[in-house]
């Protein structure tokens, strides 16, 4: 079953043509890989998905994307219902200059959960999740700005599955950390691929063969290549993609 | 090579100096007014000073009323001003795209912060005392405190949520918060030390004008009870006692005692802000 389907997606910020025809279908409970070169537009078309081009002027799209079934820009869609189901984790860690436990709890108290002992127990269970509780569980109060960049990012991903989303949205989430934080990171990916269904935004072509199952290949905004991560990797099937891999650009 | 009067290392240090020199001078010249007040004005300054009522027109007794019609009019200027001037911020900045009605209303607050301050005097007088019918009262002295506050707090207030960065209001639309949750919750938290500094800014303002509020607080020498009672805010006392000859030992008097009131208030708040902060940040 696909979570996502997006059919012949077309993004424009003012006249400059972003996103080309996009095609991609996302099954349930896998890690999904956007690799290309810089400015292909990964970033752009993740940030489509939960709807965080809404913020930026002059963005336009034609196209669908669909999100279990329904067509997200429809406009009878709650954008907020659809932000608390699409999480997203950002390139650069940003927790909020809060109390760890307010920040996990920050999207529980925005949707209405308040009970003390609901809240406390989710942000332990989030905490765990992101493989965070034990570095962090005797200093709950304090400020997370004073957290490590690997950490920081790893509280971002527990805040972002403290509301139970469906699908958790990564723009290079690593790209900002040092390898033993990577690998904490990509571990964490690996368990929680279980429960979630994953689309990561990597620049790291390692990193994609190490999580996921399914890999995109970007050019110049166009998918140039989708399938599986091995197959992609090892046989591919445009010459651009070989290109790409092997290291001629990019 | 072209001839050169001075050496590329000369002329660093030489400039050095000067912006050295150009920061101390400013602490001295802070200094030196604030030495001279307290030496001429501490004298006549004791617990009595502050807590009993003037006699014969202040040449005699203390100042009591006139700190607590300054308390008035201050806090009525900070609790009109300060949601004023931070909601005014907070549309610019949040709500609004650059637009005419943006460039209009930053203009309009410019052109309010350079308007003289005897001019809003007047204006108080006309509008809130007869127009409004709120006659001579602290009240209508604080509301055009207020008027003259709203600059300072709103251009503070909207440098501060402005220097809040994107990525905390993307963090939190992304957890699917509205624009208001994201505003009440992590824009102005984070900009709170900021707005805290505008809104001191402006009622320090407000706690030392006297031209302002000449022609609307008049001049009553009795405690002002209610707000609509009439008052005489430190710096009116001040003026009045110096250019009518009254006593120029109790208006030195005055002024120590204000000085010390707006230094207490600065020092208080920037310990609070650096305090908070430090929390905030986890330094």
């Amino acid at each position: 079953m696909n979570r996502i389907e997006v059919e012949n997606l077309n993004v424009y910020f003012e006249e400059a043509h972003i996103l080309k025809d996009n095609n991609i279908k996302i099954p349930k409970n896998t890690v999904t890989s956007l690799i290309g070169p810089s400015g292909c537009g990964k970033s752009t078309f993740i940030r489509t998905l939960n709807r965080m081009n809404d913020l930026i002027s002059g963005f336009r799209k034609e196209g669908s994307i669909f999100f279990d079934g329904k067509e997200i820009y429809e406009p009878d869609v709650d954008v907020v219902e659809l932000r608390k189901k699409v999480g997203m984790v950002f390139q650069k860690p940003n927790p909020f200059p809060k109390s760890i436990l307010d920040n996990v709890a920050y999207g529980l108290k925005v949707h209405g959960i308040n009970d003390k002992d609901v809240v406390e127990e989710r942000v332990e269970e989030s905490l765990k999740s992101a493989a965070l509780w034990d570095e962090v569980k005797d200093k709950l109060d304090k400020s997370a700005m004073g957290l490590s960049g690997g950490q920081q990012q790893r509280l971002c991903i527990a805040r972002t599955i403290a509301i139970e989303p469906e699908v958790i949205l990564m723009d290079e989430p690593c790209s900002a950390l040092d390898p033993i934080s990577t690998t904490k990171i990509e571990d964490l990916i690996h368990k929680l691929k279980k429960e979630y269904t994953i689309v990561i935004v990597t620049h790291n072509m390692q990193q994609a063969t190490r999580v996921s199952k399914h890999t995109a290949f970007f050019l110049h905004g166009e998918i140039v290549e989708i399938g599986r991560t091995d197959k992609l990797f090892m046989e591919p099937e445009d010459k651009r993609t070989e290109d790409y891999i092997t290291g001629r650009f990019g | 090579m072209g001839f050169r009067l001075i050496s590329p290392k000369i002329s660093q240090k030489i400039m050095k100096g000067v912006f050295w020199a150009s920061g101390i001078l400013t602490i001295i010249i802070l200094v030196v007014i604030i030495g001279y007040i307290l030496f001429k004005g501490l004298p006549v300054v004791n617990l009595e000073f502050l807590l009993s009522n003037p006699v014969d027109l202040g040449r005699a007794g203390g100042i009591f009323p006139m700190i607590i019609s300054s308390m008035y009019v201050t806090l009525i200027s900070g609790l009109v001003a300060a949601p004023l001037g931070v909601g005014a911020a907070v549309y610019l900045t949040e709500y609004s795209s650059e637009g005419h009605v943006v460039k209009l209303i930053r203009f309009g607050a410019e052109t309010l912060a350079s308007i003289p301050s005897i001019v809003f005097g007047l204006f108080g007088l006309s509008f809130f005392v007869i127009f409004l019918g709120l006659g001579w009262s602290v009240l209508s002295g604080g509301l055009v405190l207020a008027l003259m506050a709203l600059p300072t707090i709103f251009k503070v207030a909207e440098v501060s949520i402005e220097a809040v960065p994107k990525s905390y209001r993307e963090g939190s639309l992304a957890l699917g918060s509205t624009k208001w949750q994201t505003v009440y919750r992590v824009v102005l938290p984070a900009a709170s030390p900021g707005i805290t500094t505008g809104v001191i800014l402006g009622m320090a303002r407000s706690i030392s004008e006297a031209a302002a509020i000449l022609f609307a607080v008049g001049a009553a020498l009795s405690v002002p009870i209610s707000i609509f009672d009439p008052g005489r805010p430190l710096p009116l006392h001040l003026f009045i006692m110096a250019t009518e000859g009254i006593s120029l030992e109790n208006a030195y008097g005055t002024a120590a005692v204000l000085v010390m009131i707006v230094l207490i208030i600065t020092v208080v708040t920037n310990t609070m802000v650096e305090r908070y902060q430090k929390k905030m940040m986890g330094r």
